[in-house]
């Protein structure tokens, strides 16, 4: 029963970690970067979230609607400038500029907030929970990360499919210079696959910091999770992604039930075993 | 008449390998001279110098960026520890660290080398994270928090420093002329190949793998002799610290200031690294902070870096892994 227990946690800790990687799996399958800043913008999240709920009188869910437009600007605006010029200053310069970035955030969190681990409180939405029996609980806020997870999925697949703008991303993501031939503006297009990967990176940031505690350093480890989701799963594959999430919150909460110190590595080491046996990943596909 | 003759060197590249011997003489005689606050660190500088010319070769020559060679520094470091305990002398422990870590580089290459580009970047620093957790579990090696290196109990501290130092240079300057020699071989000429067209150099039979995958042990060599430096100048290792990310920030940052691509540009970049670090020592996370933005900026705006600059108003090029051009008037020769 405890290994149910563990069973049904890692799939709610592994969607919260798909939906993580979704914006990591966006931006990859778009313009063919890696964020390198991602796990970091989710901790910025966190403090921006703490930061109004200590200093305004903004409920935690007027502060999540808060956010969530503040990042997808955000992500517009940080995609026109910086990333979209690193695009054209040779095959390094995104992952240094975003590398850079990474750390800039980290410290200036680190100068602004110093480096104790807080948490946000939540109130009863964090603490209650479905009691299945005894031994079996499912947090209102597990289950909120795992339902978020699909429906953001969904409903990207739905955007990149019906809408004119998502069916310009995909033919940006296919072939930027004969996409623009036919009047998108790859720029553009790349800002909005931006704006969406940084709303989702909100989003999963603000869960995070309502089921653990953060601090300034955390957002490496978090990178990693979100790109071991993506891998695992299969390069440009959305619902690759939310497999590979579950995947590794699985792994991870699974081992965790007998051994919690090896639960990372666990993590760590069926991400190198799909490398070995898998590297196509689980959904082999190409969505955005 | 007049033809033009293609040459590797120009005038200031005689300089540079002579030169570089030159000055390596010079330093080899400092602890002779100076006071142990100076060599000791100077140690700092050239474990940078080292690290980052590795990182160069890596990425500036091979194409792979990596954000996980700490693995590398961490795996040559506790190589040091463990021979160490069985009776070598940690001098004796260094190049041993660097073979192993370039054994252990054949198989983190076969499952990196899967992950292309920005992916093998990220994948490299999974990897390094799984050594940095194995390495944790080893109870004999101090487990999560450490321990201290055997074997240097018995040594004169001033004798102890002065060794530490001249390890440090005699590994810098094999790091650096290693680069120097491994490029202007075959492997330089097939990875300029891939450099300019991959496809290209693979249809004119260029093993773009074998010349990727000798340039990736070559690099873990450089690493893991530098963390068997890092290691026997602070007499005790810790998994956090010898496998933090933080390494590959530094190495990142030195090359991309000083000149990704070019021999001269970790050693430049380093010494402005080392100088900017000793500036603003007391300026704690302000550093990192001015660090990072420089790196963002010279990324897009000076992507040759410090030395493309030097470059493009002197010509001049110490370590020349190209070819040139020199027009010759009246020589006939073609």
């Amino acid at each position: 029963m405890d290994l149910l227990n563990a069973v049904l946690q890692g799939l709610l800790l592994g969607g919260l970690y798909a939906l993580f990687a979704t914006g990591l799996s966006i931006m990859f399958g778009v313009m063919r970067i890696v964020n390198l800043a991602h796990g970091d913008l989710a901790v910025v999240a966190s403090f921006l979230a703490l930061a109004l709920v200590t200093n305004t009188f903004l409920p935690l869910w007027a502060v999540v609607l808060v956010a969530i437009p503040i990042f997808s600007v955000l992500g517009y605006a940080l995609q026109r400038t910086l990333i979209q010029r690193s695009l054209g200053a040779g095959p390094l310069a995104t992952l240094l500029v975003t590398f850079g970035l990474s750390i800039v955030l980290q410290n200036v969190l680190l100068e602004s907030f110093s480096a104790d681990t807080r948490t946000l409180e939540a109130g009863s939405f964090a603490t209650s929970a479905i009691e299945l029996n005894d031994t079996i609980s499912l947090s209102y806020i597990g289950l909120f990360g795992l339902v978020a997870a699909v429906v953001t999925i969904v409903a990207i697949q739905l955007f990149v499919s019906r809408t004119r703008t998502g069916r310009m991303m995909r033919a940006a993501s296919d072939d930027p210079e004969t996409a623009s031939v036919v009047g998108a503006s790859p720029a553009h297009i790349y800002g909005i696959a931006t704006a969406i990967a940084f709303a989702t990176v909100a989003l999963a940031g603000l869960i995070f910091s309502m089921r653990s505690s953060f601090d300034p350093s955390i957002g490496p480890s978090r990178l990693l999770f979100a790109f071991e989701a993506v891998v695992i799963g299969g390069l440009g594959s959305l619902w690759g992604t939310l497999l590979g999430g579950l995947a590794l919150g699985l792994t991870q909460s699974v081992v965790s039930h007998y051994d919690p110190a090896s639960a990372v590595l666990a993590g760590h080491l069926v991400f190198l075993a799909v490398l070995a046996f898998r590297p196509q990943g689980l959904i082999p596909a190409r969505a955005v | 008449m007049s033809g033009v003759v293609v040459r590797r060197s120009a005038r200031s590249s005689r300089f540079g390998a002579a030169g570089l011997i030159a000055v390596a003489a010079v330093l080899a005689l400092l602890p002779f001279v100076a006071y142990e606050s100076v060599t000791s660190s100077l140690v700092t500088l050239f474990v940078l110098v080292t690290i980052a010319s590795m990182w160069n070769l890596l990425a500036g020559f091979g194409g792979l960026v990596s954000i996980g060679q700490q693995a590398f520094i961490g795996v040559g470091a506790y190589t040091v520890i463990y021979l160490a305990d069985h009776g070598v002398s940690p001098f004796v422990a260094i190049p041993l660290a660097a073979l192993t870590a370039a054994v252990l580089a054949v198989p983190t290459s076969l499952l990196a080398f899967r992950l292309r580009g920005d992916y093998f970047a990220v994948g490299m620093w999974v990897i390094a994270e799984v050594y940095r957790l194995l390495l944790s579990r080893v109870d004999a090696l101090g487990g999560a928090s450490g321990r201290s290196l055997e074997g240097m109990a018995g040594m004169d501290q001033t004798l102890r420093a002065a060794a530490t130092y001249w390890a440090a240079l005699a590994v810098t300057v094999v790091a650096v002329l290693g680069c120097y020699w491994l490029l202007r071989g075959r492997v330089g000429l097939a990875l300029t190949a891939v450099r300019d067209d991959e496809i290209a150099a693979r249809a004119a039979g260029v093993d773009v793998t074998r010349a990727k995958r000798i340039v990736f042990l070559a690099s873990a060599a450089g690493c893991g002799a530098a963390g068997g430096v890092l290691v026997i100048d602070a007499l005790s290792v810790q998994p956090n610290a010898i496998f933090s990310v933080q390494w590959s920030a530094y190495m990142i940052f030195i090359v991309v200031i000083g000149g990704i691509g070019y021999l001269e540009g970790p050693i430049l970049g380093a010494i402005v690294f080392f100088a900017l670090q000793e500036l603003l020592s007391d300026a704690g996370t302000w550093y990192l902070i001015v660090l990072g933005l420089i790196a963002m900026a010279s990324a897009l705006f000076m992507p040759r870096g410090l030395w493309g600059q030097v470059i493009d108003r002197t010509g001049m090029r110490l370590f020349p892994v190209g070819y040139h051009l020199e027009r010759h008037v009246g020589t006939g020769r073609a």
